[in-house]
């Protein structure tokens, strides 16, 4: 294991482990998927040496809710996943928003529908922010654009996932949890004690989802309500990068992000007033970045369009909002994200609304 | 003065949500006295499945988790795998269990989770008003089944607990019925024995309890006692199916092979 402070070499997959293992996670559930089991296979080599427990499931359904049984016995616990296995864990995510657990998920998304392939994509986006399984079930969703950035949101996700007992999203991508880059490992923290409401024997507490009758779910739901308010006010992050001029500023989050990042440049480079705007969370989304002089607006996604709708919800109709994107795993370049900027620019192409 | 009957410490002094003559009542009796009598309820953790016992939490003076529709093993699981100090139970239905859950319930067998696993079996979907269960005996009629389950159409009965017994994994797995005084005691001990397993770290014990549904049953309690006993009882028979706990006592040829044998092979009464 790296020592903390070190500058080191790290595959993302293997990076947001090793930051789980040092924000004190003590317990891992999974079941291998691609993109994402590099992250399952450093668990078993490197999170029983830290006295926490690694468990290979039988399904991505089984494996949700041991990490349900386990939050509710109050230790740190996480999974990681691939975009079909993270269809799987719905049911298991909403329970946990029900019964007010913290956890950590992490999504390595791939392209979809269905079996889709292997290649990265953003294809999860409205299943990880619109509504986390069934009923009115919202959880925190993190995007990192580096292997760095994940590192570092990982420890704050477990903190958020515990400060507001809700699941808290990693929402990385096949590019992300693949690529090696250098990063800085945090100092180990120890594990927390289980907090009074966790079921550690000798009392009476109940982890529950159930609220019989209507006028309670009812109350149950509104303070969820007050609680996903309480994170949208102070936990919606976003990074603005040369957008103070900017004509045109390109809305992207995680790998699309990077790529946005290159064409922005090369456009300044050119004497175009072009910035980028990148969402650090999802869920909640960074509405109030979006008050800004913007002439134009231009999402990029690898998806077939999913964030676009909270741009079009966030501008509100005071600019006017394009698109470009790849589907299916494709990952476009710089050259063409400029391609599509310059569009903007002319007005032509794209523009959604 | 010996105290020789009560409420059990861990039984809370509250109305049971269910029906009249259900056994589902009898069933939580024993499981608090063993709890009591093995003097575990600063440690024990249950976990309540969806169906009729949904509300089993609000019975025990324990810690309690509810799991959603067939993953009470994979909850308690999670819960036993972080805390092994605990003493973990799950309280199942056949629905639960034997259909929506079966992955899970196969896996902690085979995994030898120490755990508990109480699977109440009454033939059909008691809380949402009677329908066909993989356990419904042939010829059942239930409201998913109007003119009786036929095998052709809907498949057999399925012997989740004999099932279980020929996977390593399991310590010990029984089936009794609730439906007389001696059946009762049985299944305390099968219950009892079931819970030592866990204690003594020897894999996963199951106890399947044949219980009544007068309701959906359509029956009167005392004759739906006498239709578990003449209708369930023949197709799900009764007895110990394994008990890693008595193995020295087993056959000699056993012993010389102890490679686990085969479902069903070792029955005897508990």
């Amino acid at each position: 294991m790296p020592p903390a402070g070190a500058r080191v070499l790290m595959k993302g997959n293997e990076a947001i482990a090793e930051a789980a293992i040092r924000a004190g996670c003590r317990a891992y559930f999974g079941y291998p998927i691609t993109p994402q089991t590099e992250l399952a296979e450093y668990m078993a080599r490197h999170l029983p040496r830290a006295g926490g427990v690694f468990l290979q499931a039988e399904s991505e359904v089984a494996a949700i809710n041991m990490v349900y049984g386990a939050a509710g016995a109050g230790v740190r616990v996480m999974t990681s996943t691939s975009s079909p296995g993270f269809s799987l864990m719905l049911e298991g995510l909403s329970y946990l928003v029900g019964a007010r657990l913290p956890c950590v998920v992490v999504n390595v998304m791939r392209g979809g529908p269905g079996l889709g392939n292997i290649a990265p994509a953003q294809s999860d986006y409205a299943v990880m922010t619109r509504a986390m399984g069934h009923g009115d079930s919202h959880g925190i969703v993190l995007a990192p654009a580096t292997v760095q950035e994940a590192v570092d949101l990982v420890r704050l996700a477990f903190e958020l996932a515990e400060r507001y007992r809700l699941p808290v999203l990693l929402a990385a991508d096949g590019l992300l949890g693949q690529m090696m880059e250098p990063v800085v490992l945090p100092d180990p923290v120890p594990p927390p004690p289980p907090p009074p409401w966790a079921t550690t024997g000798g009392g009476r507490r109940r982890i529950s989802s159930i609220y019989l009758q209507p006028e309670d779910l009812e109350a149950h739901v509104r303070d969820l309500v007050a609680v996903y308010e309480a994170i949208a006010r102070t936990e919606a992050p976003a990074e603005a990068y040369r957008l103070d001029d900017a004509e045109v500023g390109v809305v992207a989050y995680g790998t699309a992000a990077r790529i946005a990042r290159a064409a922005v440049d090369r456009a300044r480079d050119d004497g175009l007033r072009v910035g980028l705007l990148r969402p650090i969370t999802l869920w909640p989304f960074p509405t109030a970045a979006f008050a800004r002089p913007v002439a134009r607006w231009l999402v990029v996604e690898l998806s077939a369009g999913q964030m676009l709708d909270d741009v079009r919800l966030a501008v509100a109709g005071r600019a006017p909002v394009a698109w470009y994107g790849r589907a299916g795993g494709v990952v476009p370049t710089p050259v063409e994200v400029l391609a599509a900027i310059r569009r903007v620019l002319r007005a032509e192409g794209e523009v959604v609304a | 003065m010996e105290q020789v009957a009560g409420r059990p410490r861990v039984l809370l002094d509250v109305p049971m949500h269910y029906c009249p003559g259900c056994t589902h009542g009898i069933v939580h009796r024993l499981v608090a006295e063993v709890i009591d009598e093995l003097d575990l309820r600063e440690r024990t953790v249950g976990v309540a499945s969806v169906g009729c016992s949904v509300f089993a939490y609000a019975y025990f003076d324990l810690d309690f988790q509810q799991a959603a529709h067939g993953r009470a093993p994979a909850v308690a699981t999670g819960i036993k795998r972080v805390r092994p100090d605990l003493v973990v139970f799950t309280y199942q239905g056949d629905g639960d269990l034997a259909a929506i859950g079966t992955a899970e319930i196969v896996h902690a067998a085979a995994r030898g989770e120490r755990l508990t696993v109480i699977f109440v079996n009454n033939a059909l979907y008691g809380m949402t008003g009677g329908q066909m269960a993989p356990t419904s005996p042939a010829g059942m009629r239930t409201t998913t089944t109007p003119e009786g389950r036929q095998a052709r159409a809907h498949g057999y009965p399925l012997r989740m607990t004999e099932m279980l017994a020929g996977l390593d994994g399991v310590a010990y797995a029984a089936r009794v019925a609730v439906t007389s005084v001696a059946g009762v005691v049985r299944a305390k001990k099968a219950i009892r024995a079931a819970f030592q397993a866990q204690l003594d770290d020897r894999g996963l014990g199951i106890v399947e309890v044949l219980s009544t549904c007068p309701v959906g049953w359509g029956l009167d309690p005392v004759d739906a006692l006498r239709w578990c006993e003449t209708q369930l009882i023949p197709v799900f028979p009764l007895g110990v199916f394994k008990d890693t706990a008595s193995v020295d006592h087993a056959p000699a040829r056993a012993r010389r092979h102890p490679a686990p044998a085969p479902a069903g092979v070792r029955t005897r009464a508990p």
